[in-house]
């Protein structure tokens, strides 16, 4: 199927294409195909294509493309994009310590939705989530899919600093903080690995379209996996789920 | 203080939720590296409200741009926007700001601080370092003997530090506002709050709103949000990949950079062009 897209221009060199305002995974799908085709093409002149929920962005270099040539260019890619995209796709297995030294949020969780801290930690590492896209923070992946019975709103002040690797839940959604930074999201976890390697020419292991479950660990194994990563022998658990 | 080393930022970073970065005034960072011959991509000195105070090591040649912080090498008075030549052993330093905000020092082959993604741009949890520090050493490359001094001046627009328009598009969702919402925007003249920095400026005064906040998508510097309590933000280079209020209005780039010269108080108008 294809979506009506809107092209709006955005700063002096970037097109902004919008599908529909619903976060949904074939929504997803399509952009990723589309991105992919015109990787694929190649095309000279586009400097750097992002995509989000619901839009793409196509920053272009100006010296190269006007505005509506290079929107012409992006509508015929569209119509001839379709089936021969293939998008790969990986499901990454996060370890993560559900451990009352690292859940500082997780007993007001259980208190306000009557849920026992067992319950919750199963519900939460029992969902598949989707990669929707990397941002916000370098590192920060925005997963799709928490249960509903885990939506809880974001603190009203947010703590002047959350640990590195802490997963936690703000509104309807969830994900891991890559670093330590400020942040509103309620803190049911940590994650002994690392999310954002700026040395590495992949400095995030995920990609957008990618899944994500997150497996319970022990506060041992935690600092076992902690000790392989900072020695940089630490290998995570994955496999291809579409090539 | 608040003093960074600075270039034209990281590209092709964003899909990891890298932001941008670079000289917050790019027009005065690349007029301090033009005057010394110097590539557009070297990396300069970014100087904000007040100086550090500086010891060469080496012989080499400086070019100052940007806001007028009163610059002396060891006493002397040495202006603005012309190459000065500096011997090992000299001090520069800095008085008080008269114009602008932020002032860019240029050194003949760029400040070789480490890269990260491609850019020497400090950003916290990229580059090693945030912020300059007291007692930090700089590399730079040594000059050759047989430099040849240039005589290279410019005179930069005084509008660029004293006007109060900005330049803007209309943002991606500028429609969604009302009519009068559209209207105000473009007749108040709105005085940037003491919450300004490299990331965002926010403006005192709110626009009442009643837009719905946006599924998270883009921004970019020069985005201007509108967020549930009415605060206009713009965003500047170290700004986020991406964020969830609506998007009113798109300033240009070069009036990132005139903003970029301006603080808490300072007022502005936007002006819409097509």
């Amino acid at each position: 199927m294809t979506y009506e897209l809107k092209y709006k221009p955005f700063g002096e060199c970037s097109v902004l294409i919008e599908w529909p305002a619903v976060i949904d995974e074939s929504i997803l799908l399509d952009i990723l195909k589309f991105k992919e085709n015109i990787v694929k093409k190649n095309i000279k002149g586009i400097v750097e294509l992002n995509s989000s929920y619901c839009s793409l962005l196509v920053v272009y270099d100006f010296n190269h493309w006007g505005f509506e040539t290079l929107l012409a260019a992006l509508k015929k890619r569209y119509k001839q994009h379709r089936d021969n995209v293939k998008i790969s796709i990986r499901q990454w297995k996060i370890p993560v310590c559900y451990d009352n030294a690292f859940a500082i949020d997780l007993d007001m969780i259980s208190r306000e939705k009557s849920l026992s801290k067992e319950s919750i930690i199963q519900l939460h590492s029992e969902t598949i989530y989707t990669v929707y896209f990397i941002g916000f923070l370098p590192g920060f992946m925005y997963l799709g899919g928490l249960h509903k019975d885990l939506y809880v709103p974001r603190k009203e002040t947010p703590r002047l600093t959350v640990k590195k690797g802490a997963v936690a839940i703000g509104g309807e959604q969830t994900g891991v903080y890559p670093n330590e930074s400020p942040g509103g999201w309620n803190i049911i976890g940590n994650s002994p690995i690392d999310f954002f390697n700026v040395e590495s020419k992949t400095p995030c292991f995920a990609r957008a379209g990618d899944k994500i479950s997150f497996k319970p660990i022990s506060y041992k194994e935690y600092t076992n996996i902690k000790a392989l990563v900072e020695a940089g022998v630490y290998q995570l658990e994955s496999e291809v789920i579409r090539g | 203080m608040y003093t960074t080393i600075q270039d034209l930022g990281r590209h092709g970073y964003q899909e990891f939720g890298v932001p941008y970065s670079g000289a917050m005034d790019m027009y005065s960072a690349k007029v301090a590296n033009a005057l010394l011959g110097n590539e557009v991509h070297e990396a300069v000195m970014e100087i904000t409200m007040s100086g550090p105070t500086l010891e060469f090591h080496c012989d080499t040649c400086i070019c100052i741009s940007g806001a007028q912080m009163s610059p002396m090498l060891n006493t002397l008075d040495i202006g603005m926007n012309r190459p000065v030549r500096v011997k090992r052993g000299d001090v520069l330093s800095f008085g008080k700001l008269s114009t602008g905000f932020r002032s860019y020092l240029a050194l003949l082959g760029g400040f070789k601080t480490d890269m990260f993604m491609e850019s020497r741009s400090m950003y916290q949890g990229i580059t090693a370092q945030r912020v300059l520090l007291k007692h930090d050493e700089l590399p730079t490359e040594s000059v050759s003997k047989d430099f040849i001094e240039r005589h290279a001046t410019i005179k930069v627009k005084n509008t660029h530090f004293t006007s109060s328009y900005l330049e803007v598009f209309k943002g991606v969702e500028f429609d969604k506002l009302s009519a009068r919402q559209q209207k105000v925007l473009f007749t108040t003249a709105f005085s940037i709050s003491k919450e300004n920095n490299r990331m965002a400026y926010q403006l005192a005064e709110p626009l009442k709103n009643s837009l719905e906040p946006i599924i998270t998508s883009f921004v970019l510097p020069g985005t201007v949000q509108l967020t549930p309590s009415g605060t206009l933000i713009i965003l500047m280079r170290d700004c986020q990949t991406t964020g969830g209020y609506p998007r009113v209005l798109q300033l240009k780039e070069s009036s990132i950079n005139i903003l970029s010269q301006k603080f808490t108080g300072h007022m502005i108008r936007f002006k819409l062009v097509e």
